[in-house]
């Protein structure tokens, strides 16, 4: 078992006959992700990649019985790439996980989204402005987003964060203490998106293939705070963290557009007192999060 | 993106909320023409920066730093006194509590009519991250920082989440107002301008919307007698009025010409210059150089796809700063691949003729390769093999932490 995504999910791309989504729809399928069509409205009928392109999500999902998917589509479109997706998926399935790899959309056209998403209680969003979803298999896997693919294993530690390249870091850190991945997440970096840190924690706690966590944030709002208040109540296994920011001045937006300290708050020294307060043991340096994960692991008689 | 007072205050009025007669002046002449058509006896002459705390600011001499009067905000009871403070203020530098020390040029002056104020209140709208919706959040204490009210006496803070499919509904409107005391006609025109407000925050995709003081004038009628309002940068693609309110001497010039080329910059006060791809990796990268005793001259997010023409353009930008004393360059590849990054890194050293210690950490695909092509170069690179490694070096090379 992995979270949300299984190592042989049939998977969509929106956006597929764009210069992203071709792209990245291809390196996908490189990795072994089962790929099953693609959507891109008024391309319907061609072939891309070896699979169907479709006009719609409604009938994508009608003829190729997909379980999730991947948006591309240019921020203008991609609110309602996401609004169409899970309708499709709730009317058809009942259920599905949306990725939406696509940076700079709309805060509102976001807010309009993630309350469309919340009203179909079986349909899941990751992102937007995040790397996606990756479940790491024995050969290939389901690689749902812009990950490099060949630097994941299949494991035991769950990893989550609001950073993409951060990521690959921590996933480069789980590898070289010999540890694979059961499932990475990208949440993203904006102010308004799908699945936060409470979320996938809960799903990792469930998973019975997950033993031990990897959670970074950064600076901004303060979902790092309330996770962390969650998991102390509720986590049983154990968690490493890392927060991105520590210098970055009050009132800039550094790069991602959620990544702000404003009014003083969602400081990085507010999140790792949060995190150290939670029992989550932190790192200050990303090049120790191996490290300091293997202590955990010792300590909870994993290793 | 913030836009100025002015600004904010004609789109409030477009969108039909109430502020008083204003005119924006560039010069002191200007200033006095705005008095005598406003024909107001009482008038605001209210400096316009993008920084608040501008009342309790202090305004000085650009180049000699003498003080040239308290409060960046002034009110004037008589022409001669809007001829003084405006002489006082365009020009000169204002300081406030959030500009820093270094302060603000004043360019931009606002004179505005008075009115006879009954009570001040505090009114802002603005994007609930958690609750993932649009707050509207009042107060009975305005004219006051915020913060200290929310810290002090929290249940004077009234708030209101708008539901994005049912947007904001009648009784949310009257139970604000009534939250803050308003009855009668006050209440009513609270009522109509809150509509009015938020519509134009939806229109106008507002990441912020705060009107301190909002105030009840002796008639019952509500008025914005202040405006600060940012855009959210990711809507500009709808937007394109945006432009001519843009006040780039309000911006780092670099940061403007940064974004131009798709790269993310922030300018900080240290003296080790960073490329990073992506804006996690990117802030990772300025703590860990902090850790080891260095201080990050720059944020720099190069972004997942750069090309060499950008890894050059990057270079360019962190070598314009004085400050910077060594480089430090970490890459974890992913779509980016490291051998077209060190490929880079070559071409902008000996294009722009680097003198300064460089480190390159490289990460992720290629990286074998990548590694390589640094090695065969006989430039002055340093190579390291994860952060700290790569942090330690450039820390050690520009001789040891501050």
């Amino acid at each position: 078992m992995a979270i949300w995504i299984e190592e042989d999910a049939k998977v969509l791309v929106q956006g597929i006959t764009g210069k992203q989504g071709m792209f990245h729809a291809g390196k996908m399928v490189e990795y072994g992700t089962n790929l099953v069509g693609g959507v891109t409205p008024g391309k319907g009928g061609q072939e891309v990649l070896g699979v169907p392109v479709f006009d719609s999500m409604v009938e994508a999902i009608s003829q190729t019985d997909a379980d999730a998917t991947v948006i591309y589509v240019p921020p203008p479109f991609a609110g309602e790439a996401i609004m169409e997706a899970a309708n499709a998926f709730e009317t058809i399935k009942g259920e599905g996980v949306i990725v939406c790899i696509t940076e700079g959309i709309p805060t509102l056209d976001m807010v309009k989204a993630t309350a469309y998403v919340a009203n179909r209680s079986n349909v899941r969003l990751i992102g937007p402005n995040c790397p996606g979803i990756i479940t790491p298999g024995e050969t290939g896997g389901a690689k749902l987003g812009i990950m490099p693919g060949h630097i994941h294993a299949k494991g035991r530690i769950g990893i989550v964060s609001k950073s993409g390249t951060l990521t690959y870091e921590a996933v480069a850190q789980t590898m070289s203490i010999n540890e694979g991945q059961s499932t990475c997440i990208g949440i993203g970096g904006d102010p308004v998106n799908g699945t936060g840190f409470i979320e996938c924690l809960a799903a990792f706690e469930a998973d019975s293939q997950t033993e031990a966590i990897v959670m970074i944030g950064e600076i901004g709002g303060n979902a790092e705070q309330e996770a962390a208040a969650w998991a102390k109540e509720n986590c049983t296994k154990p968690i490493v963290g890392f927060v991105a920011g520590a210098t970055a001045p009050p009132g800039k937006r550094m790069g991602h557009a959620g990544a702000i300290i404003s009014g003083g708050k969602g400081t990085a020294e507010e999140k790792f007192a949060a995190f150290e307060a939670a029992g989550i043991a932190c790192a200050r340096d990303p090049s120790e999060l191996g490290q300091v994960l293997l202590a955990s692991l010792k300590e909870a008689g994993l290793r | 993106m913030n836009i100025h007072e002015y600004q904010g205050k004609a789109l409030l009025k477009a969108a039909g909320v109430p502020v008083l007669e204003g005119v924006h002046c560039t010069s002191v002449n200007d200033a006095l023409e705005a008095y005598d058509a406003l024909g107001s006896k009482v008038v605001a002459v209210k400096s316009q920066i993008h920084a608040g705390g501008r009342g309790k600011g202090t305004m000085f001499h650009p180049e000699t730093r003498e003080e040239v009067m308290q409060g960046g905000v002034k009110i004037a009871f008589s022409r001669e006194d809007v001829e003084k403070y405006a002489s006082n203020i365009l020009g000169n530098l204002l300081v406030t509590i959030q500009t820093g020390d270094e302060g603000k040029i004043v360019n931009n002056l606002y004179v505005e009519s008075g009115c006879a104020i009954a009570h001040e209140y505090y009114l802002a709208l603005l994007v609930d991250r958690e609750n993932k919706d649009v707050l509207i959040m009042a107060s009975t204490e305005g004219g006051m920082d915020i913060e200290d009210v929310a810290h002090n006496t929290p249940e004077k803070i009234h708030k209101i989440n708008v539901d994005p499919n049912s947007g904001l509904l009648g009784f949310q409107k009257r139970d604000l107002g009534m939250a803050l005391g308003l009855s009668g006609n006050a209440l009513k025109s609270f009522f109509k301008m809150l509509g009015k407000m938020y519509d134009m925050f939806i229109a106008q995709d507002c990441a912020m919307v705060e009107i301190n003081p909002l105030v009840k004038t002796e008639d019952d009628e509500i008025i914005a007698l202040d405006s600060k309002i940012s855009f959210d940068e990711n809507a500009e693609f709808r937007h394109k009025d945006w432009d001519e309110l843009r006040d780039l001497s309000e911006e780092e010039e670099v940061e403007i010409r940064a974004k131009e080329t798709g790269l993310s910059y922030v300018k900080l006060d240290g003296n080790i210059g960073c490329l990073v791809n992506g804006a996690g990796l990117a802030m990772a990268t300025m703590d860990v150089i902090k850790l080891y005793g260095g201080e990050p001259a720059n944020f720099l997010d190069v972004g997942g796809g750069a090309d060499e023409e950008q890894v050059k353009t990057a270079f360019s930008i962190i070598l314009e700063d004085p400050n910077v004393k060594g480089i430090l360059v970490n890459i974890f590849g992913g779509i980016m691949r490291c051998d077209i990054i060190a490929k880079g890194v070559i071409g902008a050293t000996q294009s722009l003729g680097l003198d300064v210690p460089l480190v390159v950490r490289l990460a992720g695909t290629n990286v074998d390769e990548g590694k390589a092509i640094l090695a065969a170069s006989d430039l002055n690179i340093y190579p390291a093999d994860d952060l700290a490694d790569g942090a330690q070096k450039i820390v050690s090379l520009i001789g040891g932490g501050e």
